[in-house]
């Protein structure tokens, strides 16, 4: 229907308006059936007025969630326990694909876990020590700030194909950026991608060139950490170190937690580098989890084995930031936040009242 | 008493401004070097862009170009359909960016202004989303769109930016908290409904969240890979980033064409950066209040 409706579209506008159209007057519809429905509770007076002001301002959001999330993950949980090539129907087979995954069945699997643990473990640390290191000296006032703060996100705005590539030639045996480095030092060339030994180290140096993401969250925390803390601890003669890790670390701790779990989810997602670069080589020393995921959904069209690939990586994700959460309680300072939060809550509520 | 209380103040203070002026000169070194470190590579990318193909082989980390060869833009650029995928890209890009910032930010307003049953749920549900990779919803998605018949369209790039992203709802939901509530006293009082007055009076406000939402959906469509690879076949279809893909296979030994296409790709999110800098950087700012 949708297909007849955006063929309908284009035939009567050029292409390019009636790509943005389509999906617009579907959300349209969407947003409008929603609305009927609670105007109808409304006004039936089973329903505030401010409940469905709200449900209707967040729908953008609600209905994404449902056809975008919650029905995926719901259906490839459930597309996990079969077997199916999308050409014949689905056939249940109960956790046969797991099984498969763990004992063994898939050659790749165990390797693939290994790869992507070793490269989370090296790069997610690294990237947010060196972020939070920088933005520390980002966050003091030094003549040319603003351009400081420029050069060291610029690399981060590198992404995708075009930094694989460049990367790909930096590690070039022959002419790459790095041997010439290491041999104007009195170095010799090194295989960078197709050492076994080497490849994940070598990808891990051009994730840390992006370390700019975590740098610009960790920053703007920074400006929120009280001034007064650090005048008194100066006042007290504290070092720099010290500082470090009893002001600045406590209070930007749940800022790390943050940064911490976007790091770890965006780890377990490495696929354009494994792709374009390596190919999962050499002998699958970079054979990422996604790239077998990929591979088993989209070349070997084993479409019920790749959901239950999905469903592992989510429960791996799941069960690290339970992890991170659970030994947070011993690292991230909530004492005065909790204050302040309860303050802004009271506020807020009072607020949407007068508003409402 | 006093004076030499005074002498000793000064000399505290005179030795104070030394080391905070050798800490100055220290820090300062250290940005230096850090910036001409991250920048390197992306300056040896614009000399290689530039040279001969024998020159590429012999320059090591050299900077310096013996020869220009502005012409490599050229050839690389015409070497395939450039302008067809830069089409496409634009208009994913453009029409993403359109869609998520109108739609993120009407629901991170809903989450600011209003309390209903079931909002506070919502909203920590909505935090919970942002645990879940892409990868693990992209095989359904994949299956929905198929029997959409949008397999091989541009729909399955753009139509899910319609959707508001959790983190672009949190961001902005964060900045309509700030606003108090008695803003829009005067324009109900002239009559307008809740529409309006997000439309009039919170939606202009909101021009730098808006501006970082903007851009982090401009370059994250600009750059994305797996969704045009798994979507895409046709030509006529395809984006830069698929695009480079199959011209970095083909010509692995060109790398001074390869570089001049790299750069062309990367260049619009650098500049896009370059012109809403501030506001991208006060929009971030926003994350870092609790």
């Amino acid at each position: 229907m949708i297909q007849e409706f955006s063929h309908f579209l284009s035939s009567i506008m050029p292409e390019s308006a009636a790509v943005l159209l389509a999906p617009l007057l579907l959300l349209g519809v969407c947003v409008i059936a929603v609305a009927v429905i609670g105007y109808t509770l409304m006004k039936k007076k089973k329903i505030r007025r401010t409940t469905f002001v709200f449900y209707l301002f967040i729908s953008p959001w609600l209905l994404g969630f449902l056809i975008t999330q919650l029905y995926p993950l719901a259906f490839s949980l459930y597309a996990s326990l079969t077997k199916w090539d999308m050409v014949s129907p689905m056939k249940f087979i109960g956790v046969d694909n797991y099984i498969k995954a763990f004992s063994g069945g898939d050659k790749w699997f165990y390797q693939s876990l290994k790869v992507t643990f070793y490269y989370a473990i090296l790069s997610v640390p690294l990237q947010l020590i060196l972020g939070l290191l920088v933005a520390v000296l980002l966050n003091r006032k030094v003549r040319g700030i603003r351009f400081f703060r420029t050069a060291f996100y610029i690399p981060t705005l590198v992404s995708g194909v075009a930094l694989a590539v460049l990367w790909k030639n930096i590690f070039n045996y022959n002419f790459g950026l790095l041997n010439g480095l290491l041999n104007a030092v009195g170095l010799s060339s090194q295989q960078w991608l197709r050492d076994p030994k080497l490849v994940i180290p070598s990808l891990v140096i051009m994730s840390l060139w992006g370390f700019g993401t975590p740098m610009v969250i960790f920053l703007a925390g920074l400006q929120g950490v009280p001034k007064e803390l650090y005048e008194a601890a100066d006042i007290d003669g504290a070092t720099a170190l010290q500082k470090m890790f009893k002001i600045t670390l406590p209070q930007m701790s749940s800022i790390v937690l943050y940064n911490l779990i976007q790091g770890i989810i965006g780890a377990f997602q490495v696929f354009t580098q494994a792709y374009t670069m390596t190919d999962g080589g050499p002998d699958g020393a970079s054979m990422f989890y996604m790239l077998n995921l990929y591979e088993q959904a989209f070349k070997k069209f084993n479409m019920g084995y790749a959901s239950a690939l999905a469903w592992i990586l989510f429960i791996i994700i799941l069960l690290l930031s339970g992890l991170v959460f659970k030994s947070s309680g011993l690292w991230v300072y909530y004492e005065s936040e909790m204050k302040e939060g309860e303050e802004k809550a009271k506020k807020s509520r009072k607020g949407r009242v007068r508003n409402a | 008493m006093p004076k030499r209380g005074d002498k000793e103040l000064q000399k505290k203070i005179g030795k104070n401004s030394l080391k905070l002026r050798i800490d100055r000169l220290l820090i300062l070194f250290v940005l230096v070097t850090g910036s001409i470190v991250l920048l390197y590579p992306l300056f040896w990318m614009v000399a290689t862009s530039l040279r001969s193909t024998e020159e590429v082989y012999t320059s090591g980390i050299s900077l310096w170009v013996k020869e220009l060869h502005f012409e490599n833009f050229v050839t690389a650029l015409t070497a395939f359909p450039f302008f067809t995928y830069l089409k496409n890209t634009l208009l994913i890009a453009v029409c993403s960016l359109v869609l998520q910032t109108i739609s993120s930010s009407l629901a991170g307003y809903g989450f600011a202004r209003y309390y209903a049953p079931g909002s506070n749920i919502l909203f920590v549900v909505m935090l919970a989303t942002m645990m879940i990779p892409g990868q693990v919803t992209m095989i359904p998605q994949f299956i929905l769109y198929k029997n959409f018949g949008w397999i091989n369209t541009l729909y399955p790039l753009i139509v899910p930016a319609a959707f508001a992203g959790a983190f672009n709802t949190f961001l902005l939901r964060q900045f309509y908290m700030r606003l108090p509530a008695n803003l829009a006293d005067a324009a109900k009082l002239d009559g307008c409904n809740d529409f309006q007055i997000w439309l009039k009076i919170y939606l202009p406000l909101a021009k730098p969240v808006l501006t970082t939402v903007a851009i982090f959906e401009f370059i994250g469509k600009w750059n994305d890979f797996m969704g045009p690879l798994i979507y895409i076949n046709s030509d006529r279809l395809k984006t830069l980033a698929l695009g480079l893909q199959t011209f970095q296979g083909r010509y692995v030994t060109k790398v001074n064409l390869l570089m001049a296409v790299s750069l062309v790709v990367i260049l619009p999110c650098i500049i896009l950066f370059f012109c809403f800098q501030e506001e991208f950087m006060k929009g971030i700012a926003i994350t870092g209040e609790k």
